[in-house]
């Protein structure tokens, strides 16, 4: 196994990763702009794509970066549709600020 | 042969059936001429039945009908002297008022599907005495009354007609609760309703158990209201509202005598109870006299019969009350004949004044209607009791058992049969005799053959047919009561009557009877006809009693105060209370809960996406933290 990834202890990529993952959530909650939201999003997803591919490496299983290649594919999916929405509620409302979106108040 | 016995009810079907449907693309002709068709080949099978019918009851197994768990019923006939004797009844006397109706329907729009009809009701009634169980008999007195609501109703425009076809269903209904009541116990207590398995058990049981008393009982509700007997009878008298011809053929000569029939076949589980047969000899007779006094003071010439029915109908059920089962029957088929004749007389009248039914607008009609006049004399003198005219001799038989069994019912019915010939040449003396009172245009003419044919017949049958009754101290061979003897034989066992009083009794009972009657028709030659009275006009004050009996003892009103109006009160209460306030109140409060909580929850839903993200990222994070607590 390559060595050199075990240089650096497990517990040092579970931080990183949950630093990113939080970094990420935190984007979400406050930005508006629905383009650094989405961008946020896919700080979350390779946060624990980071962790999955750790942790595979650590335990000597393959299954992990199975997952991870699943993930960027329904990732690539989700961008693909995400923007096309965005670029139709950009047409629509000359805006890409989410706080546009409020018409199904209850 | 006797199968085909089980096609008798299906002409009348088939002639419903058609007439119906087609209605008025049939000819009036061929509508009329079909109808009678239809039931003059019922009659034909059926007089073939009457002349081969064995002693022994034959039961024709058609068909399956229910079979649901351990409960069955199948849709058998049964054919014995009982049911031959209905059948003739039924199918001759209706026959003939198929024929008269042709001529007094003639000019009615809906001159076919009032034959579609009486072809529905001779189905039924059909029915109601063909059938081999009580679920079957229970089927044709529905149907009896549904055919009888639709034919009182018939001139519907009318609203009071209306009211009156109402009056007669639900009086019914009342009487249905019982019998039908009275069916799920004979149910439970012999676990068949068929006759054939019923009667041969009840000879197990012994003289007045409760369980038969009740049975009994209720079954008796029900005949008091399709027989009209106190306190079920005040619709009959309203039910003249239909065509006079229903009048005759419903209303007198057989669908009311179905519960006549009904305890007549069920002599043996009343044999059984001598409570019951006290109640029925009681209710008869009570209602024999009740309703004549009320038949002495009318002026509706359809009115005096229809309390004059009421009150035979009372003298048959007190002859089955005490135990004179056979004398009953012989008291149906003769007043079939003389009360279907005095019917079509009447409607002779009315269809000769144009529709006048008010006797005091009536006299002298002897000599324009004479047809009819002869033919009313003899149904009357019929009535009334005169030998030998046919209801002397199953009147006197009738009143000859009373008097065995209770004098005090023996004098009730003789006062009775005073009364009755009082009304009856009362009615008799104020339309053809005199002097016409009525309004001078109405040119008064006899009806045509068509009608006065089957008054005719009918005037022979009344005429002679009391002959097949004729009692031993008279002579005769009673072949009636021999014919039925099969039929009521385990009863009168069970019964054990002290066996009659002597002829010689029997014939002195018989002339006081007749010189009573005789007395109280010169009384109503000497008030109508020496004196010339006239009842007095509408609005005058009559003496009390006189007021009372004109107003039929206010027995109408004392059911509207007791019963109609609280039911109404009743009902006013569950509209306006019950269900305005409580049942919309609980519907309404639901939706009226569920918008408040709804419009709590509404607050959540901002449409604030940065709100949803903060939910679900809080939700997560609950999720996650008590996961790993």
């Amino acid at each position: 196994m390559n060595q050199a990834i075990h240089t650096i202890p497990l517990d040092w990529y579970i931080l990183l990763s949950s630093i990113l993952f939080c970094i990420g959530v935190m984007g979400v909650l406050f930005r508006r702009n629905a383009i650094i939201i989405f961008m946020s999003v896919e700080l979350m997803l390779n946060a624990v794509n980071l962790l999955l591919v750790a942790f595979s490496a650590y335990h000597n299983d393959a299954a992990g970066q199975v997952f991870v290649f699943f993930t960027m594919a329904v990732a690539a999916a989700e961008i693909a549709v995400g923007l096309a929405i965005l670029v139709v509620v950009y047409r629509n409302t000359k805006s890409t600020d989410i706080d546009v979106l409020n018409r199904l108040k209850g | 042969m006797m199968q085909y016995a089980a096609l008798i009810p299906f002409f009348p079907l088939v002639g419903f059936i058609l007439i119906g449907l087609l209605n008025k693309k049939l000819p009036k002709s061929a509508a009329a001429i079909f109808a009678c068709g239809m039931l003059l080949i019922s009659f034909g099978l059926s007089l073939y039945v009457f002349m081969n019918i064995s002693r022994q009851a034959q039961e024709l197994q058609l068909a399956p009908w229910i079979n649901v768990g351990s409960f069955s019923a199948s849709f058998n006939f049964l054919l014995d002297p009982l049911s031959s004797i209905f059948l003739m009844i039924i199918t001759g006397v209706g026959f003939l008022i198929h024929i008269y109706s042709i001529g007094y329907m003639h000019d009615d729009d809906k001159h076919n599907i009032f034959f579609a009809y009486l072809n529905l009701f001779v189905f039924f009634m059909l029915i109601l005495v063909l059938g081999s169980s009580y679920l079957l008999m229970f089927v044709g007195w529905e149907g009896v009354g549904l055919s009888s609501y639709l034919l009182i109703g018939f001139w519907f425009k009318n609203n009071s007609y209306n009211n009156a076809a109402k009056k007669a269903f639900i009086m019914n209904r009342i009487g249905d609760l019982g019998f039908l009541l009275g069916i799920i116990l004979l149910f439970i207590t012999f676990g068949s309703s068929d006759y054939l398995t019923i009667f041969p058990k009840a000879q197990g049981f012994m003289g007045g158990d409760p369980m038969i008393t009740t049975i009994t009982l209720l079954l008796f509700v029900g005949a008091m209201g399709k027989s009209a007997q106190i306190p079920l009878y005040t619709w009959l008298p309203d039910a003249m509202a239909g065509p006079t011809p229903v009048s005759a053929l419903i209303h007198a000569a057989t669908m009311v005598t179905a519960g006549i029939y009904m305890v007549a076949r069920s002599g043996i589980l009343y044999a059984l109870a001598p409570v019951s047969m006290y109640v029925v000899a009681l209710v008869g007779v009570v209602t024999a006299v009740f309703a004549a006094t009320i038949a002495l003071t009318q002026n509706d010439i359809k009115k005096v019969l229809a309390y004059s029915t009421v009150s035979q109908l009372g003298y048959m059920f007190l002859g089955l009350g005490v135990g004179a089962f056979s004398s009953s029957v012989f008291h149906v088929m003769t007043h079939a004949f003389f009360k279907a004749l005095l019917f079509l007389g009447a409607g002779s009248v009315i269809h000769g004044l144009a529709g006048e039914q008010d006797i005091r607008n009536m006299g002298g009609l002897r000599k324009k209607l004479p047809v009819t006049f002869i033919t009313f004399l003899l149904a009357t003198l019929a009535i009334s009791g005169i030998p030998p005219f046919s209801g002397f001799f199953s009147k006197d038989e009738i009143l000859a058992h009373a008097f065995a069994s209770n004098k005090l019912f023996w004098a009730l019915g003789v006062i009775g049969s005073m009364m009755t010939a009082f009304y009856m040449f009362r009615l008799l003396f104020l339309t053809f005799y005199g002097t016409y009172r009525g309004n001078g245009k109405v040119h008064a003419h006899e009806s045509p053959k068509v009608m006065t044919i089957p008054l005719v017949i009918l005037a022979i049958l009344s005429t002679i047919g009391g002959l097949v009754g004729i009692p031993a101290s008279l002579g005769g061979t009673s072949q009636i009561s021999k014919f039925l003897d099969p039929v009521f034989k385990p009863a009168e066992a069970k019964m054990m009557l002290s066996e009659g009083s002597s002829s010689i009794s029997e014939i002195g009972l018989m002339s006081i009877t007749v010189v009573l009657v005789i007395a109280s028709i010169s009384l109503a030659w000497y008030f109508y006809i020496s004196r010339k009275r006239v009842p007095s006009p509408e609005g005058t004050k009559l003496p009390v009693l006189t007021n009372l009996s004109y107003h039929k003892y206010y027995v109408d009103e004392i059911y509207n105060a007791l019963i109609t109006k609280p039911l109404d009160k009743i009902s006013e209460f569950f509209k306006d209370i019950v269900d305005n306030k409580l049942i919309d109140g609980i519907v309404n409060a639901s939706g009226k809960v569920t918008e408040w909580l709804s419009g709590l929850m509404r607050f959540v839903q901002t449409g604030n996406v940065d709100f949803y993200l903060l939910a679900m990222v809080i939700g997560i994070a609950c999720i996650i933290f008590f996961k790993l607590m």
